[in-house]
């Protein structure tokens, strides 16, 4: 079997796993279950000052997929509500069992040198592998100035980031908020400021839905409610996006990601490695499904990466960052069109009427003898936007079949339709 | 009507009831939800084309999914009033269903349409009636029999400002959904319910024991009437055409089920010890499966041709193993065995086989010793006066009418089981009776040239 040992900025664990700063690892006795049950590390959830952050009543909210599964999740939980020296304490002890395990702490404290120092000292004599800046919380402590605030203004991040480095040894990862205009700005500011790596993403600004009947968002606490941190399934895309930017960025080149968002899967968490992701933190696959899940993550990666050939996380880690490149270097001469195999194909349209409403009326409708209709590409009208195969509900019976493959490569700034053609 | 007493009469279990409840039972608000999920929205749907009805199928099942169920029953509703009795009784396996491109797919099952269908018609709330009646027309329409044709007849007329008067010869309206389903596939009252829900809309009278040809006659509500439609079914039995038919112990199924649908206490139903039911059709399945339910310890249904002859569909064959019935195919019945008191005791039957195309007996016989032997070998035209046989044309033992549901009769028109039109399904009557309103209306209302 692959080895998933995994070195992260300095800290080992056996496998790139990690527990995500979040209500999952607010204390000993869950962190304690979550590395009985094979988590390669955790981030203990957010530490700050005492008097510790006090929390509402009703926390979450969901959207959900046409199964009811779980695919977006929010929240409107702060920072621990448990005292400083409880964690410290809890956070000594539970290393001391697993000293095999990444154990990094979270902290968010307010904008002050003299606050920064004092708790990553307290952490540090902990024998805790790391510190996390929590500089991503969207909800209740950026009204405080601290989490959001600060990780949306670089300047800040890069202030913190320096204080935390002087004052201790320990490896510093800055979490990175999502909700700014340009993700690689705050990467670049934690760099200067000597992170030893980013996390990202923390959770975006949302809310899940209303109650249509009391008229206010979920979740609701006694009528109001307020935007939470979004996460689970459908921010994944959007976390990709983020860490392939910091990893195709010459600024920050090298600097090392610990991807977070929506990963529920071995895939998803191979997906982030691929962008250069040097591990990996769950949250919401953990808090809807327990666990345990670790054991199917693991399991799934090291077989897929046996069946490819991977030893080790490095063999395939940030192998998709060189694919991963500007519009205008996309080949202008590769050309697929759509195929549509009529043996599997079950008659129900949606490819038609998807392509004849909102595409290229690419697709043709016959009536058969039997009452049931067949479809058929037009390729002179097909663009290969994907649209049909995406709506077709069966494996593997719409496919893209390149066409015009002897053409050379030419990308949009050779291309003579270019009208700001550079090469021109 | 009186039944007459088997010879031997069985005690029903003492729980009877549990054993006529729904053979299907309702989803569940999550099933719903699960379920109507895996519908694909097809475009050009294989459904709505296999459904009799013209039900928007995918549409309502999207109103399902997205928590609109009062939208869902009105999307059934508007194709077919009776989509309450429909979901329950339509075999959906050989329509909706069989035309479900989830066959097809890897996990080769279909939608469940019906059950999605009695979901929402049965949970659908509605503030009054669900339609309104257009302006009052002053025209005045006769329908004849309160069952499904007629009943989808009236409401579609009333719908379009006709007043419309119904004259049912029975006690009761709802037609076989009152008097001939299997008491497990429509529970409870909701025959009489749904007649209830579907009078609801207003302009129809409904006159109970008022039989054409006996109470009024057709002459009567030509007059009476600017329009006619005839729904009165069949209520004509076949008969085995063997001696000793009128025996103590030989039944007409169509009657023991009337009386076990009507039965306010099931235990006091009699029961013969083992049962012979000849036919091939679901009246046939309806009654074995039911006998076995009340206690009936042998059932056989014969038929004389084959299992892919019968009329009764494969699912419904499935539902008759399922309840231990054995079904005898290629066996005809020829002689009905009596004892010394002229009581049934048995039936000769004479196995069959297709000889070119054509059924033969064969030189073997055998004999299935029985109480009770129960006829649902089809029902038959009956006309209700003897005048509409040259008035009326007749065309395979049934009422012809043309592609507007027009009889010759000037301004009368027919639907359900006693034209010659479809098969005798209940939804068909539903869309028959339909469409015959849509005729009636443009002949009592022409569109301005």
């Amino acid at each position: 079997m692959a080895n998933l040992f995994t070195r992260f900025a300095g800290i080992e664990s056996p496998n790139p796993f990690w527990l995500a700063s979040a209500p999952p690892t607010d204390k000993a006795y869950n962190v304690e279950r979550a590395f009985e049950a094979g988590w390669g590390g955790v981030v203990w959830k957010t530490l700050g000052e005492d008097p510790a952050a006090v929390n509402v009543s009703s926390r979450y909210s969901a959207i959900y997929d046409a199964t009811g599964q779980v695919t977006g999740f929010n929240n409107i939980e702060l920072i621990t509500d448990r005292s400083l020296e409880i964690n410290l304490r809890e956070i000594e002890a539970v290393k001391k069992n697993w000293p095999d395990r990444a154990l990094v702490v979270s902290l968010m404290v307010p904008c002050e040198e003299e606050s920064w120092k004092t708790i990553v000292k307290l952490v540090e004599q902990t024998g805790a592998d790391g510190l996390e800046l929590n500089f991503g919380c969207p909800h209740g402590m950026p009204e405080r100035g601290m989490g959001a605030a600060v990780g949306q203004v670089p300047e800040f991040v890069e202030m913190v980031t320096r204080w935390c480095k002087m004052y201790s040894r320990l490896p510093v990862i800055v979490k990175l908020t999502p909700n700014i205009t340009d993700i690689r700005f705050s990467a670049r500011a934690a760099h200067a400021g000597g992170a030893d790596a980013v996390s990202l993403i923390n959770t975006i600004n949302s809310i899940t839905g209303i109650d249509l009947d009391q008229m206010v968002a979920r979740p609701i606490v006694d009528g109001k409610s307020t935007h939470g941190g979004y996460c689970g399934p459908a921010v994944k895309p959007i976390a990709l996006n983020m860490v392939s930017e910091i990893a195709r960025d010459p600024q920050t080149q090298g600097l090392p990601i610990s991807g977070i968002g929506g990963i529920s899967t071995w895939r998803d968490a191979a997906e982030f490695i691929a962008l250069g992701a040097g591990s990996v933190q769950v949250c919401t696959a953990a808090m809807v499904h327990g666990f345990r899940i670790v054991t199917e993550m693991q399991d799934g990666l090291s077989r897929w990466m046996d069946s490819k050939g991977y030893q080790t996380l490095d063999d395939f880690r940030g192998l998709a960052v060189q694919n991963t490149t500007d519009w205008k270097y996309l080949n202008m001469n590769y050309k697929i069109v759509a195929s549509i195999d009529q043996q599997s194909c079950i008659g129900c349209g949606r490819c038609y009427i998807s392509c004849e409403d909102t595409s290229h009326q690419a697709i043709s409708l016959t009536p058969k003898a039997d009452g049931t209709n067949q479809f058929d590409i037009i390729e002179s009208e097909c663009v290969g936007c994907n649209l049909c195969q995406i709506t077709c509900p069966v494996n593997d019976c719409i496919s893209m079949v390149r066409k015009e493959a002897d053409k050379p490569y030419m990308n949009w700034l050779n291309d003579p339709r270019n009208p700001y053609g550079e090469a021109r | 009507m009186s039944l007459q007493p088997p010879v031997t009469k069985m005690s029903p279990p003492q729980d009877i009831d549990q054993y006529f409840t729904d053979i299907h039972p309702p989803l569940t608000d999550r099933q719903a939800l699960l379920e109507s999920a895996r519908c694909l929205y097809c475009f050009d749907a294989p459904c709505i084309k296999a459904c009799p009805s013209d039900i928007n199928i995918p549409s309502f099942i999207q109103q399902i999914h997205t928590d609109n169920l009062q939208g869902a029953a009105q999307t059934i509703y508007s194709s077919n009033i009776l989509g309450g009795s429909c979901a329950r009784v339509c075999p959906t396996e050989i329509l909706c269903e069989q035309a479900c491109v989830r066959n097809k797919e890897a996990e080769c099952a279909p939608v469940l349409i019906g059950l999605l269908q009695r979901h929402a018609t049965d949970h659908a709330e509605f503030e009054g009636h669900p339609f309104s009646r257009a302006a009052a027309t002053g025209k005045r329409v006769a329908v004849v029999g309160a069952g499904p044709a007629g009943l989808s007849c009236a409401h579609r007329l009333a719908m379009k400002g006709h007043q419309v008067e119904i004259f049912e010869a029975s006690e009761k309206p709802g037609g076989l959904n009152e008097y001939g389903i299997a008491r497990y596939k429509m529970t409870d009252d909701f025959a009489a319910r749904e007649v209830e829900f579907i009078l609801g809309i207003g302009g129809i009278t409904l006159h109970t024991h008022k039989a054409l040809g006996r109470d009024v006659s057709l002459a009567e509500l030509q007059s009476g009437f600017d329009a006619v439609f005839l729904g009165f079914g069949l209520q004509g039995t076949r008969k085995l055409l063997l001696e000793h038919e009128s025996a103590k112990g030989v039944e007409d199924a169509v009657d023991y089920i009337r009386v076990l649908r009507q039965a306010s206490d099931l235990s006091q139903i009699p029961v013969p010890q083992s049962a012979v039911v000849i036919g091939a059709g679901n009246t046939a399945i309806d009654i074995a499966c039911q006998l076995r339910r009340l206690g009936c310890e042998e059932v056989t249904l014969a038929y004389r041709r084959g299992e892919e002859s019968m009329s009764a569909t494969g699912h419904e064959q499935q539902i008759a193993r399922d309840h231990q019935v054995r079904i005898r195919t290629w066996s005809r019945p020829e002689v009905l065995l009596l004892n010394d008191q002229g009581e049934l005791q048995g039936l000769q039957l004479r196995r069959t086989r297709l000889e070119a195309g054509e059924l033969v007996d064969t030189d073997q016989a055998f004999t299935l010793p029985c109480d009770a032997l129960f006829k649902a070998v089809g029902q038959t035209l009956v006309l209700p006066e003897p005048d509409m046989q040259e008035q009326l044309q007749i065309e395979g033992g049934k009422l012809w009418v043309d592609a507007q549901y027009r009889t010759p009769l000037d301004k009368v028109f027919a639907g359900g089981d006693c034209t010659s039109v479809g098969q005798d399904l209940t939804v068909e009557a539903v869309q028959q009776g339909k469409l015959a309103a849509e005729s009636i209306h443009q002949l009592l209302m022409p569109v301005q040239a």
